[in-house]
């Protein structure tokens, strides 16, 4: 285990988190909110402080670094940033309970959006702002991030692959370009670009600055953390629109946008996973608004509402414009599905990701297939490329954690007495990162009334569902941490 | 620069490992799925798994944006097809084949445009070249040549009883006499750039740079006691000992080959009428003493298996051969063989390697480009000869005022046919060569880069 490479990077996590706190300490200083600034100023010192002692620590640092190394490193690098990065809200007494306060920074970095705050309105701004920023840097991801950076990489070696795996969501993760920095580089300028673009329509919808620029960090990053305490639904159509729009726009693939900045329209539309991804979304959309029939008022209605709750389910996103809680079964039916599914590999999206689910499913018909026909030879295909059977064997092995990942947690929070349908769906809710589920953790409420321990459950389910579970998993192993 | 590597086996991995360290753009492409993971696990780059002379996969690797395809495909036509098609595609690119079969020598040369190609290398060939030039003056174990083989830089190691032994560098002209600068010495495997006061010691390889036409000099009067070479056995018929007995044939050296496969044998004995050719295991004591070992000037050890020719090397210095070769294909541990008595060590991946990285150095910087590239002191120092042009810096100053950067040696300068081993009083004018030792990391692209 090389020690010293891990605290090297993490050091300058930490100090990458300090610097982009920043903002929120300046917008608490301009609003006059004392308590935020304290919370906010202790936090940098500390994240700022931890970051150079670490780096000066582990200066000599040999470059054996595996995917071993890989893993972990993004694993612990996440856990402490999250144990730290709470340290605001628990500071500006804006949370008083720490773990509460882990809940709600675990929920924005790993882009869930599912709060335990009551009241949103009237929380100081900075504690806002840094509550939506938490979910635009978790989307992309902060050790991507790092790479982006000339301090991160390393010149010329090949590990930084590990970290780019293992933080980065989906199947088969490649670069775009031969060097790691200017992949990560490409990812962040198209999601910086994405992000503004989005700023820009919303002010054009003629939504104040500070709510546009909020909810475009909660789109971007597909978080959900609204600053009011009806998510979206107060605003104007046009604005529930945009972040529809915006909302699927982030949960396709990053590399289709590379793709398209080439001129390569034509390996886009025919990429399996994004056909798949909008197949199930406008599939979802119509059987929902048939099944809504006479709910709502009009037509435009229904569609505004079903498209706005569908893009966000499906994308992770976890906004509402509607309690969905009371639609009908089947339509929660559907909801429940997508909250399973997710968004495509590559974007900024959780859940189990498209890309992945077909693959899953193509594998078992070829097992199917081979029962019939025992001495049949088959590969299977994405995008007209033969999978690599590893691929194939991991995908089922993360299939099988997946489903293990969910029961044990929901058996392990039903002790707190909630409905069936409540636990199970916070479960879901929680580790494919979305936000809300249904009846008592819906929309229109909250986590805040599960015990300590079922938030602790649910806050390692945020961490694991965000990093695709081996990076968390792996951290209680205990060949992990023996040397040699 | 973005570089595409076609083939990722022995040679394109090292390949892979110098141009990624000097920070190109790098995609690899090879068929082997397993290889290229592992590789991508060790570098920044980007592989394709796919058939490098296919269209397609050209085009997914990005031939069309890409400035230099280097093919180290195991098939020599695979390398020249792949080459003709990326060519076609992009017609500004520049190729580099790997051509290893004799019989295409001649075409290659006489058709290079036709198969789109700006350079082809062939590492037996390269590595035949070598030794023939290291069994002209044994005693050294390694002979880089430098201003057109005017200035060469060469290793040798000490052994007890060397004259140099326990001698200060300050002290060393009075035993040698002639004109030569130690550049890097290399002790317990880490190379070290001396300076007047450093003491030599038993065991270390220095590495010397010195006008060709003192070498003799310097052997002589380190009291390396040199006859020529009148006799050399040959262990292994493969393509290096066929490039390398055509070339000792034309000095009017016997080259006697053993190799094992009779077949083989009689091919070899149809291609140079001049060799002996001996059919019979190498490994074996009986045949190598049956052949003369314990008499001939010197042995080089070329059969594919790197083990074999380590312990023919091995058995040649217990029966006293003055001058010892071995091949090596795989470098990857050198250190551990330092204490072994194996002399000169000659990687024909390694030459090759060099050379291809010389001539991206020279694509990256049209002017000012290093002429010639070594890796001296198994890669840990770098020797390069530069032009002194008009954009360099500081012409005319007397070294001792310039600030040099660490690690930096300006190790020798020629001015029309005059070389001079450079004191603090020297300087360089427009039109002289130097040559440049570096020890480190630092890449040095161009004259200028080695001042402060």
């Amino acid at each position: 285990m090389n020690y010293k490479m891990m605290g090297k990077f993490i050091g300058l996590l930490l100090m990458v988190e300090s610097i982009f706190m920043l903002p929120a300490l300046i917008i608490s200083l301009c609003m006059g909110e004392y308590n935020s600034v304290i919370g906010f100023t202790v936090t940098i010192v500390v994240l700022w402080g931890l970051g150079v002692l670490l780096r000066l620590l582990c200066r000599k640092a040999n470059k054996s670094f595996f995917a071993k190394e890989g893993l972990v490193c993004v694993g612990l690098g996440w856990l402490i940033m999250s144990l730290l990065g709470c340290l605001p809200f628990f500071l500006s007494g804006v949370i008083p309970n720490y773990v509460d306060a882990l809940f709600e920074i675990v929920s924005g970095f790993t882009t869930t959006g599912a709060s335990i705050l009551e009241q949103i309105e009237g929380l100081p701004y900075g504690i806002l702002y840094w509550r939506s920023f938490s979910h635009w840097l978790g989307g992309m991801g902060v050790l991507v991030f790092l790479l982006a950076i000339p301090l991160g990489g390393e010149g010329g070696s090949g590990f930084t692959m590990h970290l780019l795996r293992a933080e980065s969501p989906g199947p088969n993760v490649g670069k775009l370009v031969p060097k790691m920095k200017q992949t990560a580089q490409i990812l962040y300028i198209l999601y910086i670009a994405l992000t503004i673009l989005n700023v820009i329509f919303l002010l054009i919808g003629g939504m104040p600055v500070f709510d546009a620029v909020c909810t475009a960090f909660g789109t971007a990053g597909t978080g959900g953390f609204g600053i009011k305490g009806d998510s979206i639904a107060g605003y104007s159509p046009y604005i529930q629109n945009v972040c529809t729009i915006f909302m699927l726009l982030f949960g396709v693939n990053f590399s289709c946008y590379y793709l398209l900045l080439l001129r390569q329209v034509k390996s886009v539309l025919k990429d399996e996973e994004l056909r798949i991804y909008l197949g199930i979304i406008l599939f979802s959309i119509l059987l929902i608004v048939w099944n809504l029939r006479g709910y709502y008022d009009t037509l435009e209605e229904t569609v505004r509402h079903t498209a706005f709750q569908v893009a966000s389910i499906v994308t992770t996103t976890g906004y509402a414009t509607t309690d969905f809680d009371l639609w009908p079964g089947f339509s929660k039916a559907i909801l429940m599905f997508l909250m399973i599914i997710g968004a495509c590999a590559g974007s900024t999206g959780g859940g189990f990701k498209c890309g992945r689910a077909l693959l899953v499913v193509k594998n078992m018909l070829r097992s199917v297939r081979q029962l019939i026909r025992p001495q049949r030879v088959q590969v299977v295909r994405m995008n007209g490329q033969a999978v690599d059977e590893k691929v194939l064997a991991n995908t089922n092995t993360y299939v099988s954690a997946y489903a293990i990942i969910i029961v044990v947690s929901f058996l392990l929070i039903s002790v707190d007495g909630f409905s069936i349908t409540t636990n199970l769906s916070a479960v879901l809710a929680c580790f494919n990162n979305i936000g809300p589920g249904f009846e008592a953790v819906g929309p229109t409420c909250n986590f805040a009334s599960y015990s300590l321990f079922s938030k602790l459950v649910l806050i390692w389910d945020m961490l694991a569902g965000r990093l695709e579970i081996f990076p968390v998993l792996i951290l209680f192993s205990r060949t992990t941490w023996r040397q040699r | 620069m973005k570089i595409i590597v076609a083939g990722d086996g022995k040679m394109g991995s090292t390949l892979t490992r110098q141009l990624a360290l000097e920070g190109h753009d790098l995609t690899l492409i090879d068929a082997n799925s397993k290889a290229l993971e592992s590789t991508q696990e060790r570098y920044d780059i980007m592989v394709i798994q796919g058939n490098c002379a296919t269209m397609d996969v050209l085009q997914h690797a990005g031939v069309k944006e890409a400035d230099l395809l280097i093919a180290m495909a195991g098939a020599d036509e695979i390398n020249l097809l792949c080459c003709m098609t990326a060519h076609a595609m992009n017609s500004r690119l520049h190729t580099i084949a790997r051509v290893r079969n004799p019989e295409y020598t001649q075409q290659i040369y006489k058709m290079q445009d036709m198969f789109g190609l700006s350079m082809a290398v062939n590492p037996e060939r390269q590595a035949a070249v070598e030794i023939s030039r290291l069994l002209k003056y044994p005693g050294f174990l390694k002979r880089d040549t430098f201003a057109r083989g005017r200035v060469e830089l060469v290793e040798l190691k000490l052994n007890e009883q060397s004259k140099l032994c326990d001698v200060a560098l300050n002290d060393m002209n009075n035993i040698v006499k002639c004109k030569i600068l130690v550049c890097t010495v290399l002790r317990n495997g880490k190379a070290v750039a001396p300076d007047g006061n450093f003491v030599l010691r038993e065991g270390d390889r220095i590495f010397v740079t010195a006008p060709s036409n003192e070498l003799a000099v310097l052997l002589r009067n380190l009291g390396i006691i040199t006859h020529k070479v009148k006799r050399v056995l040959v262990c292994g018929g493969g393509r290096v000992s066929i490039y390398l007995a055509k070339l000792l044939e034309k000095s009017g050296i016997t080259v006697q080959i053993v190799e094992q496969d009779p077949e083989r044998c009689v091919n070899l004995a149809g291609l140079l009428p001049h060799a002996r050719i001996i059919q019979g295991d190498a490994s074996s004591e009986l045949l190598l003493e049956s052949e003369g070992i314990s008499n001939c000037d010197a042995l080089a050890t070329l059969t594919g298996i790197d083990e074999l020719n380590m312990i023919i090397s091995l058995y040649g210095s217990s029966c006293g051969v003055p001058q010892i070769i071995t091949k090596l294909g795989r470098m990857n541990n050198k250190n551990i063989l330092e204490n072994l008595s194996l002399g000169s060590i000659i990687s024909p991946k390694e030459l090759c390697c060099n050379i291809i990285v010389r001539y991206v150095r020279a694509m990256q910087n049209q002017t000012g480009a290093a002429r010639t590239v070594y890796s001296i002191a198994d890669g840990q120092a770098e020797a390069m000869e530069f032009l002194v042009d008009e954009h360099t810096q500081h012409c005319g100053k007397p070294l001792k005022q310039l600030r040099l950067k660490k690690n930096v040696l300006v190790a020798c300068i020629t001015k029309g046919v005059q070389q001079e081993i450079p004191n603090g009083e020297s300087f360089f004018s427009q039109g002289d060569t130097v040559i440049i030792v570096t020890n480190g990391d630092r890449v040095i692209y161009q004259l200028n880069d080695i001042f402060e």
